[in-house]
């Protein structure tokens, strides 16, 4: 096995047929975003982070998510009028670290391995690959999520007596939960794409997630009030709280906005990602 | 057909291409050579668009990369070995790159069996040796059994049997119709594959020419003579009509002889030879001197007098390749300068 089998009738003197074109059977025909998904979703199963971020972060909302309503029931399991879906919150919150790894390591591990340059030489536009993985990674983290989220609502709910939650609420712990939980995972893969480096973009959007919680509380100064009220409002964990109906803080956003919210900062860190890429060097 | 016109790169205010225009021809195999750093693997990216370029063009089959609708099917391009993830399977890594241009997967299959990875296509890419990840990268170039190929520094830390393999497998491209353009900073690899050459040093183009021609303009064939009647030696060569030049150690070189005239000429004056043997100079010697100039990383020799004025052929891979029958073990060797 030293040399490929070669179709002897095609060849030629070296240097001889100078205009004899090699043509290839495999016909040739515009690659389409379409193409890039099919790709992109090779890549993201066939890794194994995937399975690992994702499982974990599984594993972390059904145990936290059941441990706590049982804890409530062994307890009188008295919510005084609050609907039980609020419990899903604290497995959500140590949750979204893992889709937030996912997101970077969807791009970072590409600059890592080098494997983004054969990436773009097999498609030049940066803005089509962005965007399949995208769609590739944003759909499977919504389903995930989303069912996740689901199973957790269901079994709080049937372990105890809350009040009856309406169609809204059980639409906003479960399929608004898993499309927040996404867009987070999206603004990550900008950053990641931006910052172009796996541990310095996770450390990023763990600080994200957690800082404005952390420093908000040292504000003691009269005049850092309405920041410090910004900051308590607008943390993730607070917006997911939100989804819940379950904030710390009376005003804020509330319902589907923060939804809206971080959709539209996932749309921006993509947007200044194409960009990024398009400029800049591999 | 690759063809580049005026391609320049810039980084700050370092030219690492300059200028650079230059066509790769279809059917044969064209060997970039140059030492390193002097811009082959940036010209590279920029012919598959990584890199943009500070000004210039390229053009394939005359497109811009970024015009190509499935460029896999267009040319296939071997960067750097590891330029796969790791924690995919062979199978995988090369199943992802088809579908983005919609090759079937069952040419996956083919090309892993071309390159002889069928045993550990389902293997994780991260244990394959150099030779294996060399291998790999290949299969992803051959993917779209594209029309140009491009092999940046392929037999790069093969073995022998690697190495045959590379070869063969480039001139049986070639001689489909293929575009081959491949990168070395070997001249003895390049001679032994390439039809056509071109040499760059700091970014610019110092040669474009045909094998043939760069082997009959640079090969220098001289005759090596060590005598310990040296003075007589010199006299005898002279006044025979020869020129002889001293090199360190006492050895005289001669051109344009043959060693049955100097033989008999020495014998005829009763000269004791202790050597005579006929020399060739290696290409790599010639592209060392050609590219001399231009070399960027020079390595610095501890022994090298302060005063020793910038010799040809001083400097980047000095003494590493002799002359073959060179058994001197004087490191000073000059060249036959």
């Amino acid at each position: 096995m030293t040399s490929p089998a070669t179709p002897q009738d095609r060849e030629q003197a070296p240097g001889a047929g100078l205009l004899s074109f090699y043509e290839s059977p495999i016909p040739i025909r515009p690659a389409t975003l379409g193409d890039a998904v099919a790709s992109e979703w090779t890549k993201l199963r066939s890794v194994r982070a995937t399975v690992w971020t994702l499982g974990v972060m599984v594993v972390l909302m059904l145990t936290i998510g059941l441990g706590t309503a049982l804890l409530v029931a062994a307890n009188d399991g008295n919510l005084a009028g609050e609907p039980s879906l609020a419990l899903g919150f604290f497995g959500v919150v140590l949750g979204s670290i893992c889709v937030i790894t996912l997101g970077v390591l969807t791009i970072g591990s590409e600059y890592g391995t080098g494997m983004i340059r054969t990436t773009l030489t097999a498609c030049p536009s940066r803005a089509r690959v962005l965007a399949a993985k995208a769609i590739v990674f944003f759909s499977l983290t919504f389903v995930v999520t989303t069912v996740t989220a689901a199973v957790v609502a269901g079994s709080q709910t049937l372990i105890l007596d809350g009040a009856p939650a309406s169609a809204g609420e059980w639409l906003l712990s479960t399929v608004g939960i898993g499309l927040y939980i996404a867009a987070l995972g999206l603004l990550s893969l900008g950053i990641g794409a931006i910052v172009r480096h796996s541990a310095g973009a996770i450390t990023i959007m763990i600080g994200v997630v957690l800082l404005p919680l952390v420093l908000a509380p040292f504000m003691f100064a009269q005049d850092l009030r309405g920041l410090q009220r910004f900051l308590i409002e607008y943390s993730i964990p607070n917006q997911l709280g939100a989804l819940y109906g379950a904030t710390i803080t009376e005003s804020g956003p509330s319902g589907w906005e923060p939804l809206m919210l971080m959709l539209g900062l996932a749309a921006l860190a993509l947007g200044g990602a194409v960009a990024v890429l398009n400029r800049r060097d591999v | 057909m690759i063809e580049l016109e005026g391609l320049t790169k810039r980084f700050g205010s370092k030219i690492a291409v300059d200028h650079l225009s230059f066509q790769v021809r279809p059917g044969i195999v064209t060997g970039f050579l140059g030492p390193n750093g002097a811009g082959k693997s940036t010209t590279m990216r920029m012919m598959l668009d990584l890199d943009h370029a500070t000004s210039g063009t390229v053009r394939i089959d005359g497109k811009h990369y970024r015009e190509l609708e499935e460029p896999l099917k267009y040319i296939g391009a071997l960067l750097d070995a590891k330029a796969m993830h790791g924690g995919r399977s062979a199978y995988n890594n090369l199943l992802c790159l088809a579908q983005s241009n919609r090759i079937p997967s069952s040419r996956v299959d083919e090309v892993l069996d071309m390159v002889g990875l069928t045993a550990v296509a389902k293997k994780k890419s991260k244990g394959f040796s150099l030779g294996m990840g060399q291998r790999l990268g290949i299969a992803s170039a051959l993917l779209g059994d594209p029309e140009i190929l491009m092999f940046d520094e392929p037999v790069n830390g093969l073995d022998p049997e690697g190495i045959h393999w590379i070869r063969n497998l480039m001139k049986a491209l070639a001689s489909e119709g293929r575009t081959i353009f491949v990168s070395s900073h070997l001249m003895s690899e390049m001679a032994l594959t390439a039809d056509h050459l071109i040499v760059i040093g700091q970014g610019k183009l110092l040669a474009d020419t045909s094998m043939a021609d760069f082997i009959q303009e640079n090969s220098r064939s001289y005759t090596r003579l060590r005598s310990p009647q040296q003075e007589r030696l010199r006299d005898v060569l002279h006044e025979g009509g020869f020129t002889p030049v001293e090199t360190a150690g006492g050895v005289l070189e001669v051109d344009d002889a043959t060693t049955e005239e100097l033989g008999e000429l020495a014998a005829r004056h009763q000269v004791v030879l202790h050597e005579l043997s006929p020399q060739r100079a290696s290409l790599e010697e010639a592209f060392m001197q050609m590219t001399a100039g231009s070399v960027e990383y020079h390595a610095h020799s501890e022994r090298d007098p302060a005063a020793e004025p910038p010799a040809v052929g001083a400097g980047w891979g000095e003494n590493w390749k002799k002359p073959a029958g060179t058994d001197s073990t004087d490191g000073t060797d000059g060249k036959g300068a």
